[in-house]
C-alpha cells in the first residue's frame, strides 16, 4: 500500500556498513539515544503517536457517546453536541472515532510485533548461519517480497469468515516481514565480517549469545525502523479491509466509519463530517511515523544528517549556501588569524621570540 | 630556487561555524616552485587532507575556508587568488591548471561510465572546441603515458586492478597539461611494490612534462625519497619546513624527529624504530601554546603557554628552511 | 547473462510457491462452496463444470491431495481458471481479460509515471539541499499517508459534479464499445486522469524520498569530488554523475515494491469504479466468487514479476557490474 521510505531500506551492494551506528561505549550509547529524543523529527513524531495510544486506551471511556446508539439527529454537521457531526443513523462520528483508535493500534502493533519477531528470526538466521541455510531462507523472504501482499490478505481474510482483529493483525504480520527480513540479513552479513564478532567466534562463544549481546544491540535501529514501517502498512492494510466490507463489523475501526460513510453515499449528500476526520486521522499517524521513520533514518546514517545550517553568513554579511565541490569563503583576507607580538626573552640564545595568541576568526 | 606557482597565505579552514566549529587548518603559508616536489607529511587528523581540499574548495561540508589566500601564477599572464574566483572561473581553473589524484583508488572513478567517457568528459567540458575522434586520441594517448594498454578504454572501473585505476587517474590528471598536480595518499591502498612503480612514474613524467607536485602522505620515507621539499604538519599548522635531504639528515622539530623514528630508513645507516607516545590532538581541544607539547620529550616552559611561530631558525642552514617550537625561537616569522 | 538466468529461475520458483499457495487457500474455506453453488444454480451447471469447480476448491471426495494438485495444474495449463460466480456462467478467464487491459492501462501507466516524476523530483531535493524542493518533503509525506482510497474519495467530492470535467467514475463514457477509435479512446482518457491523479500523487512521495536520500548518500562518494575537481558542468556532475549512480538502488526499489503498490492502486480503482482488476475483485469480495478471486490473484502476481524481471533488465542495462564480459 505504501511504498517502503526508508533508505536504510535500500541495501547497497556493498555498502552493507553504511548505514551502521558505529558501536559507541554505554556512556555514549545513552547521549545517543538522547540525541535522538532532540531530533525535532523524532520528538514531534513520538508525541503525536503517544497521542493516538493515549487515546487507544482511555477513547472508550471519554467516548461522549456508543459508536453504535442511534440518536434522533440524523446527518447532521457539526455542533456542540456532536463535535464531528452524526450518521444516518445518528450515531456520533466523534465517539466512533475515538472508539475505533484502539482497534487501529492494536492490529498495527501487533502486526508490527508479529512481522518484526519473524523478520529478526529470518532475517538474522540467515544473515548468521550463511550457506544453505541463508540461501534457503533468503528465497522464502524474495518469495513473500514480490507476491503482493495486499490482494493475499484480502484474499485470505475474506476466506476466513467474520476475521476479528486478531486473525487481521496475525495475517498481516505473517506476511509482511519480508522486506525486513532482507534488509536484517543484509545488516548481518556487515556486522559478522566485523573484527569484534569474529574475536567472539574464533574464542568460541556459543552463536545465540553472539546474536543476543553482540549482533542485536547493532541491529536495534534496523529492527525499529522496520517496525515502524509494518505498523503503517498494517494500519493501511486494516483501514482497507474495513472498508470494503471484508472484517466483521462489530468491532469499530476508522476503516468501519468509512464503509458505513460510502455505502450511504455521505459524499454525494455532502456529509464530509462522516469522511474527513477518520481520512485525517489516518493520515496524521501515518505522517507521525514516518517522521520517526525519518529520523531514525538521519540517525543512523549521519550523510543525511544536515549538519546544521546549509546556508551561512560571511564576514561581510554575505549569505553563502553550504554545498558540495564549492566550499564556502568566508574571508579572503590574507591576515593570520593567530595574533603574533613579541615577549620577553626566553631563549637561551638571545633572538626575540614571538607569542601567538588566538583569536577568533 | 625558481619562481612560485602556487602561494598560500595564511589559510585557514574549518569544519562547521560557532560553537561546534573546529578549525582544522589554522594560518598555513606554503609556497610550491616550479617544477618542485613538495611533502606534505603529519599523522591523520593533522590537517593535511584539510589544507589540499581547502586550497581548491572542494572541501565538503561543513568545511568552510575562513580566512586566506591561495596565489596561483599562470604561465603566462598574471598571479590571481584561487579562493576569489567565480564558480565558473573556478570550473575553468580546475583540472585545467591544477588536477588532483585522490586517495580512494578504489572510488574515485565513476563506476557506471567507461575509462574513455570519463578520460573525455574532462576534454570536453575544458576544450568544447574538440572533436570526439581527437578527444579520444588525447584519452588513449595519456593511458599509453601511464602505462596502460590502450584497449583498456572500454574498460569499467571495476574490471581494472587497483593499481590500474590509480594509474588510470594519474593519467587523467595530466590529460589537460596542468602546472600543479596535488596528490592526496595516492598509493595507500596499494601494495609497496605497486607504490614505488607508480611513484617512480610519476617522477619521470614530472620531468618530462614539468609540472609541479604537492605530495600529500603520512609515510615520510616516501617523501624523503621522492620529494624535494618537506613541511610537516601537526594539529593544523605547519611545524617545519625544508629540503628533503635536510629533515632527513637534521630535523630540527621533536615532531618530525619522532615521525621519523617512526619509519625505518631506505638508506643510509640503521636507526632505532621509536615511534611517537599519544595520539594526535583533538580538533575540539587543541592544547595551549605548541600543539604538540604533551606528547614532546623535550618540552620546556614556554612551550606550554605560547605558540611558537614558523620562522627561520638562527642556526646552521637557516636561509633554505623554517621551523615553529621554541627550542629553535627565530626573530623572522615566514608569512 | 548469468545473472538474468539466476532471476528468471527466481520468479519461475516464485510463480510456482504462488501458484501453490493459490491451491491451498480455498482448501481453508468451511463448508462446501460448490454445493452451495449447485444448488443456487439448480440444473444450470453441466457436470463437467461441477467436476471443474471440485477440483478447484478441492472437496473431491475421491481424489487425494496429490492427484488434486496434478489435476490443478493440468487445468491452470489449458487456461481453466474455473467459472465465475459472480458473472455466472462466464469463465474466469474471460472475466478476467476483459479487466486487465484497464488496469495495466491506469495502474502500469501511473506507477511508471510516479516513479519518473517522483525520481526526478528527488535529484532535485537532493542536489540542491536547502532549496525550495526541502519544502516538498512534508507535503508529500501527509499525502503519502493518505490512504490511496480516502483521496480518491475527496477528490471525487471536490472535483466531479455535474458541469465538471472529470467524471465520477466507470472507465469510459456508458454505451461506448471499447474499441481503438477516435470515440472510446479520448472518454477512456477523461475518465482515467482522475484516479491516475490520485495514484500518482500518493505514491510520488516515496520515490522523491528514496531518490533524495540516494542522492545525499552519493553526494559524498569520492567520484563526485572528482567530478568537482575535474571542473564538470553542474549539471554533468549532478546527472551522470550523482543521479546516475543514485538512481540503481532506486531502481531495484521500484522492482521490490511493485507488490506493495498495486495492491494501493486496486483501491483506486474500487472507488472510481474503474473496469479493471482491482474492481473486479471487489464484486468478487461481495459475491463470494472465490474462483474469480483466485484468478485474479494469480494474475496479480505473475504481472508482478514480470514487471520485477523488466527491472531487472532495465538495472543490467544501468549496472555494468552486473553484466559479465562474453
Amino acid at each position: 500500500m505504501t511504498i517502503p521510505t526508508s533508505s536504510i531500506e535500500q541495501v547497497i551492494p556493498g555498502q552493507g556498513a553504511m548505514a551502521q551506528p558505529e558501536a559507541g561505549k554505554p556512556g555514549k550509547a545513552k547521549r545517543r539515544r538522547f540525541l535522538f529524543l532532540s531530533n525535532r523529527k523524532a520528538a514531534t513524531g513520538l508525541i503525536i503517536l503517544g497521542i493516538y495510544i493515549l487515546l487507544a486506551i482511555i477513547g472508550p471511556w471519554i467516548a461522549p457517546f456508543d459508536p453504535g446508539a442511534r440518536g434522533a439527529d440524523l446527518m447532521q454537521g457539526p455542533s456542540s453536541a456532536h463535535w464531528m457531526g452524526t450518521t444516518h443513523l445518528g450515531q456520533d462520528v466523534y465517539s466512533q472515532l475515538l472508539v475505533g483508535t484502539r482497534s487501529v493500534i492494536f492490529v498495527g502493533f501487533l502486526a508490527g510485533i508479529v512481522a518484526t519477531v519473524l523478520s529478526v528470526l529470518i532475517g538474522v538466521t540467515a544473515g548468521y548461519v550463511g550457506g544453505k541455510t541463508d540461501e534457503g531462507l533468503s528465497a522464502l523472504s524474495n518469495v513473500f517480497l514480490v507476491i503482493p501482499a495486499l490482494p493475499l490478505i484480502i484474499i485470505v481474510t475474506s476466506i476466513m469468515e467474520n476475521a476479528g482483529e486478531w486473525v487481521v493483525a496475525l495475517v498481516i504480520g505473517f506476511t509482511s516481514w519480508s522486506w525486513n527480513a532482507r534488509v536484517l540479513r543484509a545488516q548481518t552479513l556487515s556486522l559478522r565480517r566485523r573484527d569484534y564478532v569474529e574475536a567472539a567466534r574464533a574464542t568460541g562463544e556459543r552463536s545465540w549469545r553472539i546474536i543476543i549481546f553482540e549482533l542485536l544491540p547493532n541491529l536495534t535501529a534496523v529492527i525499529a525502523s522496520g517496525f515502524v514501517g509494518t505498523v503503517i502498512f498494517a494500519v493501511l492494510s486494516e483501514i482497507t479491509l474495513a472498508f470494503i466490507g471484508i472484517t466483521s463489523g462489530n468491532t469499530w475501526n476508522w476503516g468501519t466509519i468509512l464503509f458505513w460513510a460510502q455505502g450511504q453515499q455521505a459524499l454525494a449528500r455532502s456529509a464530509w463530517w462522516w469522511f474527513v476526520p477518520a481520512g485525517l486521522a489516518i493520515a496524521i499517524l501515518g505522517t507521525a511515523l514516518s517522521l520517526i521513520n525519518f529520523a531514525i533514518d538521519e540517525f543512523v546514517s549521519p550523510r543525511l544528517r544536515s549538519a546544521g545550517k546549509t546556508k551561512i553568513k560571511t564576514n561581510t554579511g554575505r549569505t553563502v549556501r553550504m554545498r558540495i565541490g564549492f566550499t564556502p569563503v568566508l574571508s579572503n583576507s590574507p591576515e593570520p588569524h593567530t595574533r603574533a607580538r613579541p615577549i620577553p626573552a626566553v631563549d637561551p640564545h638571545g633572538a626575540t621570540p614571538v607569542v601567538r595568541e588566538e583569536a577568533t576568526p | 630556487m625558481s619562481e612560485p606557482v602556487l602561494e598560500i597565505k595564511n589559510l585557514n579552514v574549518g569544519y562547521g561555524l560557532g560553537d561546534q566549529g573546529v578549525r582544522a587548518v589554522r594560518d598555513v603559508n606554503l609556497t610550491l616552485h616550479r617544477g618542485e616536489v613538495l611533502g606534505l607529511a603529519g599523522e591523520s587528523g593533522s590537517g593535511k587532507s584539510t589544507l589540499a581540499y581547502g586550497m581548491t574548495r572542494l572541501l565538503a561540508p561543513p568545511g568552510v575556508i575562513t580566512g586566506g589566500q591561495v596565489i596561483y601564477h599562470p604561465a603566462e599572464g598574471d598571479p590571481y587568488d584561487v579562493l576569489a574566483l567565480s564558480d565558473e572561473r573556478l570550473r575553468k581553473f580546475r583540472w585545467a591548471e591544477t588536477a588532483i589524484v585522490f586517495q580512494g583508488a578504489m572510488n574515485s572513478l565513476n563506476p557506471v561510465h567507461k575509462i574513455s567517457t570519463q578520460l573525455t568528459d574532462v576534454l570536453q567540458a575544458h576544450e568544447p572546441k574538440m572533436s570526439e575522434t581527437s578527444r579520444l586520441a588525447r584519452a588513449r594517448e595519456m593511458l599509453k603515458l601511464v602505462g596502460i594498454a590502450p584497449d583498456r578504454m572500454d574498460a569499467y572501473p571495476h574490471q581494472l586492478s587497483g593499481g590500474m585505476r590509480q594509474r588510470v587517474m594519474i593519467g587523467m590528471a595530466l590529460i589537460l597539461q596542468p602546472q600543479v598536480v596535488i596528490m592526496d595518499e595516492p598509493t595507500t591502498a596499494l601494495d609497496v611494490v605497486m607504490q614505488r612503480q607508480i611513484l617512480g612514474q610519476l617522477i619521470e613524467l614530472r620531468e618530462r612534462l614539468g609540472f609541479s607536485v604537492i605530495f600529500i602522505t603520512h609515510d615520510l620515507s616516501l617523501l624523503v625519497e621522492f620529494s624535494n621539499r618537506i613541511a610537516i604538519m601537526y594539529g593544523g599548522r605547519i611545524v617545519e619546513e625544508a629540503p628533503a635531504s635536510a629533515i632527513y639528515k637534521d630535523a630540527l622539530h621533536p615532531y618530525s624527529q619522532g615521525l621519523l623514528g617512526s619509519f625505518p630508513a631506505l638508506k643510509g645507516p640503521r636507526r632505532e624504530l621509536t615511534g611517537i607516545p599519544g595520539s594526535p590532538p583533538d580538533l575540539k581541544g587543541m592544547p595551549t601554546g605548541c600543539s604538540f607539547h604533551p606528547r614532546c620529550p623535550k618540552a620546556f616552559d614556554p612551550c606550554a603557554g605560547n605558540i611558537p611561530v614558523l620562522g627561520r631558525p638562527g642556526t646552521g642552514d637557516g636561509r633554505t628552511r623554517s621551523v615553529a617550537c621554541w627550542l629553535h625561537p627565530t626573530g623572522e616569522p615566514v608569512g | 547473462m548469468k545473472f538474468l538466468l539466476q532471476r528468471v529461475a527466481f520468479y519461475v520458483f516464485t510463480a510456482w510457491a504462488a501458484i501453490t499457495l493459490n491451491f491451498f487457500i480455498p482448501r481453508l474455506i468451511p463448508g462446501d462452496p460448490v454445493q452451495a453453488l449447485i444448488t443456487k444454480y439448480q440444473g444450470q451447471l453441466s457436470t463437467q463444470a461441477i467436476e471443474s469447480l471440485y477440483v478447484l476448491f478441492g472437496i473431491d471426495k475421491n481424489g487425494n491431495v496429490w492427484s488434486e494438485y496434478v489435476d490443478y495444474w493440468k487445468q491452470l495449463f489449458a487456461g481453466d481458471l474455473g467459472l465465475s460466480f459472480a458473472f455466472f456462467p462466464t469463465p474466469v478467464s474471460e472475466v478476467l481479460s476483459d479487466s486487465i487491459l484497464w488496469t495495466l492501462m491506469l495502474v502500469g501507466v501511473t506507477t511508471i509515471l510516479s516513479f519518473i516524476i517522483g525520481t526526478g523530483l528527488g535529484v532535485l531535493a537532493g542536489w540542491r539541499r536547502g532549496s525550495w524542493t526541502d519544502g516538498l518533503l512534508p507535503v508529500t509525506t501527509f499525502f503519502s499517508s493518505v490512504p490511496y482510497f480516502w483521496l480518491g474519495i475527496i477528490a471525487i467530492y471536490l472535483l466531479t459534479g455535474p458541469d465538471s470535467f472529470f467524471p465520477s467514475g466507470g472507465g469510459a463514457e456508458v454505451g461506448l464499445v471499447p474499441a481503438w477509435d477516435m470515440y472510446f479512446i479520448p472518454s477512456a482518457l477523461q475518465h482515467s486522469l482522475l484516479p491516475a491523479l490520485t495514484i500518482l500523487i500518493s505514491s510520488v512521495s516515496g520515490w522523491i524520498l528514496s531518490m533524495r536520500n540516494m542522492m545525499v548518500t552519493v553526494s559524498s562518494e569520492d567520484y563526485i569530488t572528482v567530478a568537482h575537481a575535474k571542473g564538470l558542468p553542474e549539471r554533468r556532475v549532478a546527472l551522470s554523475y550523482a543521479a546516475r549512480n543514485a538512481l540503481l538502488p532506486n531502481v531495484s526499489g521500484f522492482a521490490l515494491s511493485l507488490g506493495f503498490i498495486v495492491g494501493g492502486t486496486f483501491l483506486v480503482e474500487i472507488v472510481f469504479s474503474y473496469p479493471g482488476i482491482g474492481f473486479q475483485l471487489f464484486q468478487a469480495l461481495g459475491a463470494n466468487d472465490y474462483p474469480l478471486m483466485q484468478g485474479i490473484f494469480l494474475v496479480i502476481t505473475i504481472s508482478v514479476l514480470v514487471a520485477n524481471l523488466l527491472a531487472d533488465v532495465a538495472y543490467l542495462f544501468l549496472d555494468p557490474r552486473t553484466r559479465k564480459e562474453g
